[in-house]
């Protein structure tokens, strides 16, 4: 395994293993994340790399007999430090789920500021609104309908919505766990195409086990993969038009080429 | 279903087909007996009702609602103070029932596993199993017998404890069907567990709560054990939770048994509407829980 040599990260693992009760899902992960940059994490069904991914904001915590071992440095902080509360960690990372989850009883507008941004008048939380919205493409879709319910919208405007709605809070990095994985074509190519343009304002780390997309989409690709005992393990990771057309490790090409996962 | 595309005889068909017209009679006898039961017993409810209507309705009158209790020989009279009585000790019963239900049903919701979580579970089952009499003998230990004096309070309390056990499992169980997906959309957003809860889970929960609190009532509102030893009833205008107090479901109890017509006649009056009650909230529960249902599949 090797990392990329890039003195902008942001944000790191060193050592990470994540469990679910007894059972290793992610073993010994060590990783750095450029900062204004997305980086896909690949890899077949089962290799942990959604894991890895909700261990950098810390919801992993948040199931049931969930625990993780080693550090995870945003900007050389240990987020899993005894002083670091976790509501704070999650504030500067946020996060897109796989499946849209708008909030169901709030309107358009209350979920896009339900991060709670205190201490701001109407008027102002209305502009961080409509930047959030405009920043996910979404602004002049809703415009009109920002008191009604966003379970109204289509799937590719929920994920949207709930886009925006993590950026609203201004983090500082961007964790998407396979964006696009419930929506169709076209509204999966709008998703890609703002993960693009977000990427020059934040730093972007998207799961997601479309390679295609991963080539489309990202500046640094990671793979993953589960060894024999079922333990998620990185295998390698480099710039993607590196990954993608001269990778190091034999597994990597075999996945890449489609021989197996 | 036997149209001409499938004019195949039955005995072309391999072997392993055959037989339909067997299952098919079978299916016909279980579909038959389910649907008989299924009238036995919407006959039965809809005889007691009819009963009940056909015997009460000519008590009902505006007198009956608005007016106490006459003595024996006073033609007249009416259970007016009973509906008071029954509003303000079930009313009491639900403020005490509903915050502490609620939240220990979030709290179980959240914290659910553990020691403490579950023996609370068992402890509000067992709760919920125990007969209401004995709630209300606990009551009249408790809040009766030590002071002397019967109060429509200790009637609350007794209430309170008969609402508790179904408002803890039915809040859990409506605040577990919210999906984890919307907790921890919430948790993302850097929300405090409880703020998460109260902001965006509880409010995706609340018909499915309301839903359970309306069936709570009416529960209690077809209660009377544990009024005979509690709220003990009343001839007269009771508003004070501190003293004894008319109770629609005891002044029923207390004029059946009691040998003049006129009050037996008062008796079917009261459990007709007794029944309204208890009709207009299932009624009212059903249709909360049909807009959650609509609600979430939207």
């Amino acid at each position: 395994m090797t990392a990329v040599a890039a003195p902008a990260e942001i944000l790191a693992t060193d050592d990470l293993s994540a469990y679910y009760g007894e059972h290793k899902a992610v073993g010994d992960v060590s990783i750095q994340f450029r900062r204004k940059a997305v980086t896909a994490l690949i890899g077949p069904s089962g290799c942990g790399k959604t894991t890895l991914l909700r261990c950098l904001n810390r919801i992993h915590e948040v199931l049931f007999d969930a625990r993780v071992t080693g550090r995870v440095l945003l900007d050389g902080h240990d987020i899993y430090a005894t002083d670091m509360d976790p509501m704070r960690v999650r504030r500067r990372i946020g996060m897109v789920f796989q499946r849209p989850n708008p909030f169901p009883t709030l309107s358009i507008l209350d979920n896009v500021l339900a991060c709670g941004r205190h201490g701001l008048t109407r008027e102002q939380k209305l502009q961080v609104a409509e930047r959030a919205l405009r920043a996910a493409a979404l602004w002049d879709e809703v415009k009109d309908k920002l008191k009604t319910s966003p379970l109204r919208l289509s799937g590719g405007q929920q994920q949207r919505l709930c886009i925006a709605r993590a950026i609203a809070a201004e983090p500082e990095v961007l964790l998407m766990d396979e964006p696009t994985a419930s929506l169709d074509p076209i509204a999966t190519a709008v998703i890609e195409e703002l993960m693009c343009s977000l990427a020059k304002e934040f730093t972007i780390v998207a799961v997601t086990h479309n390679m295609q997309q991963a080539a489309r989409v990202s500046d640094v690709t990671a793979f993953m993969l589960a060894d024999e005992t079922r333990i998620g393990r990185l295998i390698e990771v480099d710039d993607t038009s590196k990954l993608f057309t001269k990778p190091r490790d034999p597994r990597t090409e075999d996945y890449i080429t489609g021989r197996f996962g | 279903m036997a149209s001409s595309v499938s004019a195949i005889a039955e005995r072309d068909l391999p072997a392993r087909y055959k037989g339909l017209g067997r299952r098919r009679f079978n299916s016909f006898l279980g579909t038959g007996l389910a649907l008989f039961c299924a009238l036995v017993a919407a006959a039965s409810l809809l005889a007691i009702l009819g009963y009940v209507v056909r015997q009460g309705v000519g008590a009902i009158n505006w007198e009956f609602l608005t007016d106490v209790p006459h003595p024996i020989g006073v033609p007249g009279g009416g259970v007016g103070n009973g509906i008071v009585g029954s509003l303000i000790i079930i009313g009491i019963a639900t403020l005490m029932a509903l915050p502490v239900g609620l939240l220990t049903g979030i709290y179980l919701a959240l914290f659910g596993r553990g020691v403490l979580p579950e023996s609370l579970r068992f402890l509000s089952d067992v709760l919920s199993g125990v007969p209401s009499i004995a709630i209300g003998l606990f009551a009249y230990a408790l809040l009766v017998a030590p002071f002397k004096h019967f109060s429509a309070f200790s009637a609350s309390f007794a209430f309170m404890m008969l609402m508790l056990p179904l408002l803890v499992r039915t809040s859990e169980q409506a605040i577990r069907t919210v999906p984890q997906t919307v907790r921890e959309g919430a948790l993302a957003l850097g929300m405090s567990n409880f703020r998460a809860t109260i902001q965006i889970v509880l409010p995706t929960a609340l018909p499915a709560i309301v839903t359970a609190l309306l069936l709570a009532i009416a529960r209690v509102t077809g209660e009377t054990a544990p009024l005979l030893f509690t709220a003990f009833g009343s001839q007269f205008w009771e508003t004070n939770p501190g003293n004894p107090m008319a109770e629609l479901s005891l002044q029923v109890f207390t004029y059946a048994i009691s040998p003049y017509p006129s009050w037996q006649a008062q008796a079917w009056g009261g459990a007709l509407l007794l029944i309204v009650a208890v009709f207009v909230l299932s009624l009212g529960a059903r249709l909360m829980l049909a807009r959650a249902m609509r609600g979430l599949s939207e």
